[in-house]
């Protein structure tokens, strides 16, 4: 049976979904059978990944590692802190002494990311915080992309509509259609019509 | 020299000038009909060979340059700035895009090659080529007069003429940047040529899709051509800045990879045209705006605006290129506003499940991944701007927005391909998606059992989650596209009796766009399975005196010596370190460091031993103040060859693209006349 993500049934496909609708209970047994075979399938995989993800985690930190690589290098050569190569660099020992020194400290990454921010200003952070003006960097591209894919789908369902309305203007009724067969149609077209996947 | 060389400056811009006004007054008169003495054909004929002259004028000029550096005449200051009797010949010749004036005057050069070969191909289509000869001399008289009036690259050098010069910056003193920034240039160029066409053929309400036939090849060969230079200077980044990786989301990296981005969804949706005629205003426009992004990143390079590592060439002609950029939009939207109603798509989509709605999500995703990258190079600039703070956004913000939207990227290009035309049903699905999905899941227990956890030291990883699902999606998308090949070759096999070998080769000859197609994202996925690679990457940093060891991985460094050179152009140390595995010795790696002696600025040498698996990258980071020692810093990086050889892949897959398929007199296959050959998708053609 065509089937279409918005739903519709043109009227060239009237007649097969017709013939698959009276097929539709005579197949039923079958259709189960392979769905119960799928949800078996899905079971086993995620128990399969369950168990892998429970594998092995550790609890201890590398908190050193990680916030060398939220931290850039001041000196002006662009690099994450934790990937500054610079012999001689004037700034990167002291700073990664001073992380050092921050988690000796006990002191929490917002305590440390805001000592530094205190010292070197925001650009010491490698990327913007997720308050203020900053959060809108953050925001920005997945609004932008949630509002681009939702317009597409919009109108790719606009532009359906159209298509099955010109094939179905194209294609009208016979006149001496039993009223039976009509109702038939509407009711298979509705039902289809919000059926999606 | 200097005197030849303007004199053949002001020669071109001249021409161009008159390339650009005889050819759009030839045309305007033909469109109205006026009549008047000249006649517009002998007209615009005229200004085509303005075109074909300006070619050998610019060449005429960039001679003069490359004569220059090669006479070593430090009376002109781009040479003074740029090169010193030392360099070796090779470098001399890079000296010519190293910095602001002559990068404009190679890109002006490549336009004028492009233009002349679309000059002396006009016979393909008299009235399209010479639109597009006109929109081109347009471009072309911009450049010109840049480097006229604002980037001179013969100005004398005002005041005693040095012995010696400066030298050239040693970050491009390196074999890859021979070449790596004329091949991005080749790209960034090239774009104005489809640019010019669609323009072109807008203005002139060119009946049916035959301009993009022609300009097809020229898209083509000019995306590769920027995807050569754009993993060209990855490879340089890698071999050259020594921080391990190749890729730091540097503002003018971001600039070369966005208008790849609109192309790459141009070459995609541009199909739909073709084979639908949809989407036709979708295509103009991004064609329009991969010409202005190439020009943004000039912008961008040129102007200072964002910090970068790339900043050779930095000047104030960003005013320029914001002029012309304002003016370019301004033509592109006034002809589109003006010629709209010629676009009006012929077909809509049918359906969401369908190959058509695939490139149109495709392209979303695209556009999507450029606006971010766009957003993210500017955010600094609005950031302050609107708060008066400046903010850095660096590779942990990429990685978090741009991977996720690089991988959902990913997987449509293992779903597309096998989506039918118009729309689909849950057989076609079922039929064609089992073994992926299979292949996909059984990816993702293999890693996870491998230890590719996304958790480290008990807290989630972004870096290892992302490796994870690249690998998968990767592995998922590579037996989709087997299966493509496996199904269309199968029926090949079927009616020739031919072997699948055989039989694959026989279908990707018929249809060399179509498999061509699969072939670059068989490399896309090799790149992306290099790429996420990086998730793992260690490093270990270590003094070393003489027969100290390190180890990394299964590797261990033992220091044999340290040892010093010099020549005319250089001073050098570096290390000799044996490097054995299993306690047998297997290899000698000598990573260096430089101090050239023109520019006294020092620069390292990277050692790469490259394997299947992984690079061993050793730096030789200079010696310790204190202790006298040298110190090195090893690196291991896996999966970094994949990536290089993902892009050979995707290079190939692009020529397999570009040739013509076979002819239907020489694909005509041994099929027995009782048998008709069945309707397959795969041999019905069109990717």
């Amino acid at each position: 049976m065509p089937f279409r993500m918005n739903g519709f049934v043109s009227g060239h496909d009237f007649s097969r979904a017709e013939n698959h609708a009276q097929n539709g209970r005579a197949l039923a047994p079958a259709r189960r059978l392979g769905i119960t075979f799928w949800i078996k399938t899905a079971q086993a995989l995620c128990l399969a990944i369950a168990v892998c993800f429970s594998v092995g985690a550790t609890d201890s930190s590398s908190r050193y590692n990680d916030l060398s690589h939220r931290l850039m290098c001041t000196c002006s050569c662009a690099q994450i802190l934790g990937e500054c190569n610079h012999v001689g660099c004037p700034n990167s020992a002291g700073e990664l002494a001073e992380l050092r020194a921050g988690i000796q400290a006990g002191q929490s990454d917002k305590e440390i990311l805001d000592s530094f921010v205190g010292k070197y200003g925001a650009i010491v952070l490698a990327a913007p915080t997720t308050h203020g003006f900053d959060l809108v960097a953050w925001i920005a591209p997945f609004a932008v992309f949630a509002a681009a894919l939702l317009g597409t789908i919009l109108l790719v369902r606009r532009w359906a509509n159209i298509s099955i309305g010109k094939t179905q203007a194209a294609t009208p009724a016979p006149d001496n259609e039993d009223p039976a067969d009509r109702e038939r149609r509407e009711k298979i077209r509705r039902e289809t019509g919000e059926g999606g996947f | 020299m200097a005197a030849f060389g303007s004199f053949a400056l002001l020669i071109a811009l001249a021409l161009a000038a008159y390339n650009l006004l005889a050819g759009a007054m030839a045309l305007r008169l033909i469109a109205t009909g006026q009549p008047v003495a000249i006649s517009p054909e002998r007209l615009a004929d005229t200004a085509r060979r303005a075109g074909i002259a300006g070619f050998l004028a610019v060449t005429a000029a960039a001679f003069a340059l490359i004569w220059s550096v090669f006479t070593n005449d430090f009376s002109i200051t781009y040479i003074m700035e740029h090169s010193n009797r030392a360099l070796p010949g090779a470098y001399k010749f890079s000296a010519l895009w190293s910095g602001q004036e002559g990068s404009l005057l190679l890109w002006a050069w490549l336009l004028a090659a492009y233009g002349f070969v679309l000059r002396l191909t006009h016979k393909t289509d008299v009235k399209l080529y010479a639109y597009a000869g006109t929109i081109l001399a347009g471009i072309q008289t911009f450049f010109l007069a840049v480097l006229t009036i604002a980037a001179p690259p013969f100005a004398l050098y005002n005041g005693v003429i040095p012995d010696d010069g400066n030298g050239l910056n040693p970050l491009l003193q390196y074999p890859e940047m021979v070449i790596h920034p004329p091949m991005l240039y080749l790209g960034y160029v090239g774009f104005s040529v489809p640019f010019a066409f669609a323009l072109g053929a807008l203005m002139m309400r060119y009946p049916g899709e035959k301009w993009i036939k022609i300009t097809r090849v020229w898209t083509m060969v000019t995306w590769l051509f920027l995807t050569a230079g754009i993993f060209l200077g990855m490879h340089w980044a890698y071999a050259v800045l020594g921080w391990g990786g190749y890729w730091g989301w540097d503002p003018v990296e971001n600039a070369s990879f966005m208008p790849w981005l609109t192309g790459t969804a141009f070459l995609h949706s541009v199909m739909m045209q073709e084979k639908k005629g949809m989407m036709k205003s979708w295509n103009v426009w991004l064609i329009f705006s991969t010409f202005l992004l190439t020009l943004l990143g000039t912008l961008l390079t040129r102007a200072g605006l964002v910090s970068s590592v790339h900043a050779f060439a930095q000047s104030s002609i960003g005013t320029w290129f914001v002029v012309f950029m304002g003016i370019v939009l301004a033509v592109c939207i006034f002809t589109y506003i003006l010629q709209r109603s010629h676009l009006k798509a012929e077909h809509h989509l049918e359906s969401l499940v369908s190959r058509e709605s695939s490139f149109l999500f495709n392209n979303l995703v695209l556009l999507t991944a450029c606006f971010v990258i766009l957003w993210g190079t500017l955010f600094p600039i609005l950031s302050e701007y609107v708060v008066g703070n400046k903010v850095t956004v660096g590779a942990p913000w990429y990685n978090r927005v741009a991977i996720p939207i690089g991988l959902f990227l990913l997987f449509l290009t293992g779903v597309g391909p096998l989506l039918p035309w118009r729309a689909t049903s849950f057989k076609s699905i079922r039929r064609n998606f089992v073994i992926p999905t299979i292949a996909l899941w059984a990816t993702v227990i293999v890693c996870l059992a491998l230890g590719v956890r996304p958790w480290k030291d008990g807290a989630f990883d972004y870096g290892n989650f992302f490796a994870l699902v690249a690998f998968s999606i990767s592995i998922g998308v590579f037996t989709a596209i087997m299966s493509e090949f496996l199904r269309g070759a199968g029926v090949i096999s079927r009616q020739t009796g031919k072997n699948l070998i055989v039989s694959t080769w026989l279908l990707t000859r018929r249809n060399t766009r179509r498999y061509g197609g699969y072939i670059i994202h068989i490399g896309v996925v090799i790149v992306v399975i290099g790429l996420a690679g990086a998730a793992f990457n260690r490093n270990i940093e270590k003094e070393l005196a003489l027969h100290d060891t390190m180890s990394i991985g299964p590797y261990t460094l033992e220091c044999v010596g340290f040892t010093q050179d010099s020549n005319l152009n250089y001073n050098s140390e570096y290390a000799l370190l044996d490097v054995s595995k299993g306690g047998k010795k297997q290899f000698q790696m000598t990573p260096e460091k430089r101090v050239y002696l023109a520019s006294e600025q020092p620069q390292t040498m990277v050692a790469i031993h490259s394997t299947l698996p992984w690079d061993l990258y050793v730096v030789y980071e200079g010696t310790n103040p204190d202790t006298g020692q040298p110190i090195i810093k090893a690196f291991l990086n896996p999966l970094v060859g994949w990536i290089w050889a993902g892009l050979v892949v995707l290079v190939l897959g692009t020529l397999f693209a570009l040739v013509p398929p076979l002819s239907p007199a020489t694909a005509s296959l041994r099929i027995p006349a009782s048998r008709p050959i069945p309707t397959e998708p795969a041999l019905k053609g069109g990717h």
